[in-house]
């Protein structure tokens, strides 16, 4: 078991390790002088600063020289300073921004994932059922939607108000501006402009929990033991709950964390759409304004999100299951 | 009154490919204390009336007839008292304990849950009454916090074995016990089997495809083909003396230790058992029968008596050909 | 021995073929009229796939307006200057069935337009993806140990990052066109081709007529292309469908996100122009809804498609 979970983590390690190079190249190998890049449009752009800039930027040294100045850099978590926030490096401009993104993924993950996993084990159990095909019909129809299209039509309806929809959430941010609320108010507000969102990205991903579920759980039952757990005179409810899904849920799990990578996505497009001061909003913002320190910076935080993600559901994985456990 | 009485069964799967009549009218009764042997070929039906004597079978399969278990009919059982009687009236014991036990629970856990649901102790006593229910099968009790992958095959039967007596059943059905084992280790839970039925004065109801096992184990012998029993009668009669073409090839098939094709055509007989969609007209055997006469592809027999305690279902036998002419189809 | 008749018969679906013609033809085509006796009974079969069949009819309908837009959609509409377009932000009338934009074009007018980029997009990106996925799965299954191991660990990269950033991250570094977009989602979505087509690829690599060919000498090219090739195939063409789908939805992203060619109508752009307009507070349904519910049809649609064929096709889904 150790020499899995050693493996496991190396493995981790050397993505991560591979992410960081990838990151480096991507901008030092693009077409683009970034210094003109950052000057274009302002009225210093002259060779003089153009040189000034290079050689702020580290860009006149030779690439190995750059490489091993950046590798430094990342180690030490300095990821140099945002384009467009000037002067403010891309460590503060991101800490001032992930609590909107985990209070809004996180949430919305765990809702997602604990209703997609119930109608998944009620799906599978019945499979064929009325329940079950309307469930897949629903899965399959959310799944072909672009979720923020999805979250325009709901911003739309809810907080816009058209035809028969009545507007009562708000259209977008995180909390009322200049309303000065603390305490309690201020954490009804936030909620309050949760909700939309939150319903958005919740609904959005729950099918594909379900149908990993639905699958998985419909593996397992046509496994001996389930006829067996009946034989014994176990009621059904019991052959599903105590058998079936304890051994259904240990792919599912590692299923369900590797889908984190769209959640990540989708989180990138809601936020936008409701202007949900996050992460995935500053990303949109960084793009507009082709500001690449911030945008490296958040490709390494959300590819090592999902890559610890991962790590955790490996280690979860082999806790759980006996098997692994002992060899 | 029998264990189990089972009368004009009659199963019929549902399958995308249409229905498939795996048990086509099967009589037969188990008494107290004696162990019947079911003998047939891969697809004649025996596992399947295993599984309709619990109604364990698929559902929207249909089942006719009646099965008896100590005088109820399970088939009309309502889900509460089914359960009640599930494990506790009969217990199975199944083949390949392979993917049989839960993998992600311990053994002892699983014997005690049984325990626990037919309401004979608390808890920690049936964890208790696990252990020296290992104990009674040759394991060491402190097995019980062991999980099913940490067992060799014969080590699981074992445990199937101590979950099957958990409750004291009346009846124990024994489906193909010892099919996934080696040879060596076949040996040993055969014997442990016999020892207990003997000890524990089971009724038990042993489905296996391999005859020469019955030989030992079994007081009773029917043979089953093509969904309909064709021969039974006390078993060294039915080994020794067949009245059934059947019966004498899958007798006379000497095995070799070890030999796979014994496994797979364990009669010696060329051909394959018919196709339960497409069962040959008259008596199902004719077809790869050596003794095959005349009327056999038109007439098909039912079971005649063939000597004390002992039917068979063969128009060979004196004295039917008349019978048989007269009035059966 | 009585020839067997070529055409397909009404005889049930069989898993053997019967024995092949006697060789007066040549091997070529002996293997030829089992292909397609092979492939006409796989579309027989798809006939009876309800799902699939719906996503076909539902397919054949947008492609026919997307090949047909010049004469179903004027194209003077698609031109704010041209006398043909009315006042901004209308609701839905007789004239215009859909509505107007900000900029008084027919909505109509553009979600027909939007299909033709949207689609070639999608199409050209999942061809990408798929020869990339085809070509990484076919030489790591076949060459296996230090090839297979580096060009696995490769594909396991790209399958952990997640899809969104990167493309993001890559094609605000490119610049902002079309082309670009069908690049980055053709080298981003590349990964689970490659795992599908690996795994299939193994698993003919062990099948006796392979091992036969070997024997008899056959070079690694010709086991490839005649053995390796036609086996994988058919899995690779119903995992391409599905990739399809989500190239779609990934252009359509890319695009609202402002990276997409500003002048060019896909249903991307569309849905990007009217959300920076503000039509989702202005209430301008008929400029939000057409563009998104043609993506969730064609998306649809594709993905129908794509899992009837993969039931049929995909042989571990066959034993259920």
């Amino acid at each position: 078991m150790r020499g899995y979970l050693i493996g496991k983590v190396a493995q981790a390690l050397l993505t991560l390790v591979f992410v960081v190079v990838f990151n480096f190249f991507l901008f030092r190998v693009m077409p683009g002088d970034p210094a003109a890049l950052l000057l274009r449009g302002s009225a210093a752009f002259n060779p003089d600063t153009l040189e000034q800039v290079r050689e702020d930027l580290g860009l006149d040294e030779p690439l190995p020289a750059q490489f091993v100045t950046y590798l430094g850099n990342t180690v030490a978590l300095d990821l140099g300073d945002s384009f467009f926030a000037r002067g403010r490096s891309v460590n503060t401009v991101i800490a001032e921004r992930i609590w909107p993104t985990l209070l809004l993924v996180g949430t919305s993950t765990i809702a997602s994932a604990i209703i997609g996993l119930i109608i998944g084990i009620y799906g599978g159990w019945k499979r064929g059922s009325a329940f079950d095909v309307g469930s897949l019909g629903f899965t399959l129809f959310v799944y072909s939607m672009p979720e923020f299209w999805f979250g325009i039509l709901v911003l739309m309806a809810f907080a816009g108000g058209v035809g028969p929809f009545p507007a009562i959430f708000p259209t977008g941010g995180y909390e009322t501006p200049a309303a000065g609320l603390t305490g309690l108010a201020h954490w009804v507000d936030v909620l309050n402009h949760l909700v939309l969102p939150f319903f958005v990205l919740t609904v959005a991903y729950l099918g594909e929990y379900a149908i990993i579920m639905r699958n998985s759980l419909i593996d397992i039952m046509g496994d001996d033991f389930i006829t067996t757990a009946r034989a014994k005179g176990v009621r059904e409810k019991h052959v599903l709950w105590r058998h079936a899904v304890p051994n259904a849920l240990l792919p599912t799990m590692t299923l369900t964390i590797l889908s984190l990578g769209f959640v990540f996505g989708g989180a990138i497009t809601i936020e936008y759409v409701f202007s949900w001061p996050g992460l995935g909003w500053l990303t949109v913002q960084a793009i507009d304004a082709k500001d690449f320190p911030l945008l490296q910076g958040l490709f390494l935080l959300f590819s090592g999100a999902v890559i610890i993600a991962n790590l955790i559901a490996d280690l979860l994985y082999a806790y759980l299951d006996p098997r692994v456990r002992a060899g | 009154m029998s264990v189990l009485s089972v009368r004009d069964l009659h199963v019929t799967y549902q399958t995308q490919g249409g229905e498939v009549p795996a048990v086509r009218g099967v009589d037969l009764d188990v008494e107290r204390g004696e162990v019947l042997g079911l003998a047939g070929e891969s697809g004649c039906g025996k596992s399947t009336i295993a599984g309709a004597v619990l109604r364990l079978l698929p559902p929207r399969t249909k089942v006719e007839g009646a099965v008896l278990l100590d005088g109820e009919d399970v088939l009309t059982m309502r889900p509460g008292r089914l359960r009640a009687v599930r494990w506790a009236g009969a217990s199975i014991i199944f083949q390949g304990a392979m993917h049989a036990l839960n993998p992600v629970r311990r053994v002892g856990d699983q014997i005690a849950e049984t325990i626990v649901i037919h309401d004979q102790a608390d808890e920690r006593d049936a964890r208790m009454r696990a252990g020296s229910l290992l104990e009674q099968v040759g394991l060491p009790s402190r097995r019980i916090d062991d999980y099913p992958h940490e067992l060799s095959g014969g080590q699981k039967q074992r445990v199937m074995i101590a979950m099957a007596l958990a409750c004291s059943p009346s009846l124990v059905i024994a489906d193909e016990p010892t099919t996934a084992l080696d040879v060596m280790v076949e040996a040993q839970v055969l014997a442990l089997l016999k020892s207990l039925q003997v000890e524990l004065g089971l009724a038990m109801l042993f489905i296996t495809h391999d005859l020469s096992v019955l030989v030992e184990v079994a007081d009773r012998l029917a043979i089953m083909y093509a969904g309909k029993i064709v021969e039974d009668g006390p078993a060294e009669k039915v080994f020794f003396e067949p009245r059934h073409p059947y019966t004498e090839a899958l007798a006379a098939a000497f095995p070799e230790i070890g030999d796979q094709r014994f496994r797979h055509n364990p009669s010696g007989l060329g051909g394959d058992p018919p196709d339960p969609q497409d069962v040959p007209p008259g008596c199902p055997f004719h077809p790869r029968c050596p003794v095959a006469f005349e009327p056999c592809p038109t007439v098909d027999p039912r079971l005649f008596p063939a000597g004390e305690g002992r039917r068979a279902a063969c128009l060979l036998l004196e004295g039917t050909l008349t019978e048989a002419r007269g009035g059966a189809t | 021995m009585k020839t067997p008749p070529i055409e397909p018969s009404a005889a049930p679906v069989m898993l053997e073929e019967p024995p092949p013609p006697p060789p007066t033809t040549g091997p070529r085509r002996i293997a030829w009229a089992r292909r397609r006796r092979s492939f006409a009974r796989v579309a027989r079969t798809y006939r009876r796939n309800k799902m699939g069949m719906a996503g076909l009819i539902i397919l054949a309908f947008f492609i026919a307006v997307a090949l047909l837009a010049p004469l179903i959609a004027d194209r003077e509409g698609l031109d704010p200057t041209s006398p043909v377009t009315g006042m901004p932000f209308q609701a839905p009338s007789w004239q215009f069935p859909f509505g107007t934009d900000n900029l008084g074009r027919s909505v109509l007018t553009l979600t027909i337009w939007g299909a033709r980029i949207s689609l070639l997009v999608g199409l050209l990106a999942t061809l990408i993806s798929m020869v990339i996925g085809s070509l990484v799965g076919i030489v790591a299954g076949y060459r296996g140990r230090l090839t297979e191991s580096l060009l696995m660990r490769l594909t396991d990269w790209f399958l952990v990052i997640p899809f969104l950033p990167l493309a993001i991250v890559l094609a605000s570094l490119l610049g902002r066109s079309m082309l670009i977009i069908i690049m980055v989602i053709g080298i981003t979505s590349w990964p689970s081709t490659a795992r599908i087509v690996r795994a299939q690829t193994l698993s003919v690599k062990e099948r006796p007529y392979v091992e036969r060919a070997r024997a008899l000498g056959a070079s690694g090219w010709h086991l490839v292309t005649r053995h390796i090739l036609p086996n994988v195939g058919p899995l690779i063409f119903a995992n391409t469908i599905l990739t399809v789908a989500i190239a779609i939805l990934s252009e359509t992203t890319l695009s609202f996100l402002g990276l997409g060619d500003p002048l060019s109508i896909s249903w991307g752009t569309i849905l990007e122009s009217a959300f920076g307009s503000g039509a989702a507070t202005a209430g301008n349904w008929w400029w939000l809804l057409p563009p998104g519910l043609a993506i969730v049809f064609v998306v649809l649609a594709f993905t129908m498609c794509g899992f009837a064929l993969d039931e049929i096709l995909n042989p571990r889904l066959r034993q259920r």
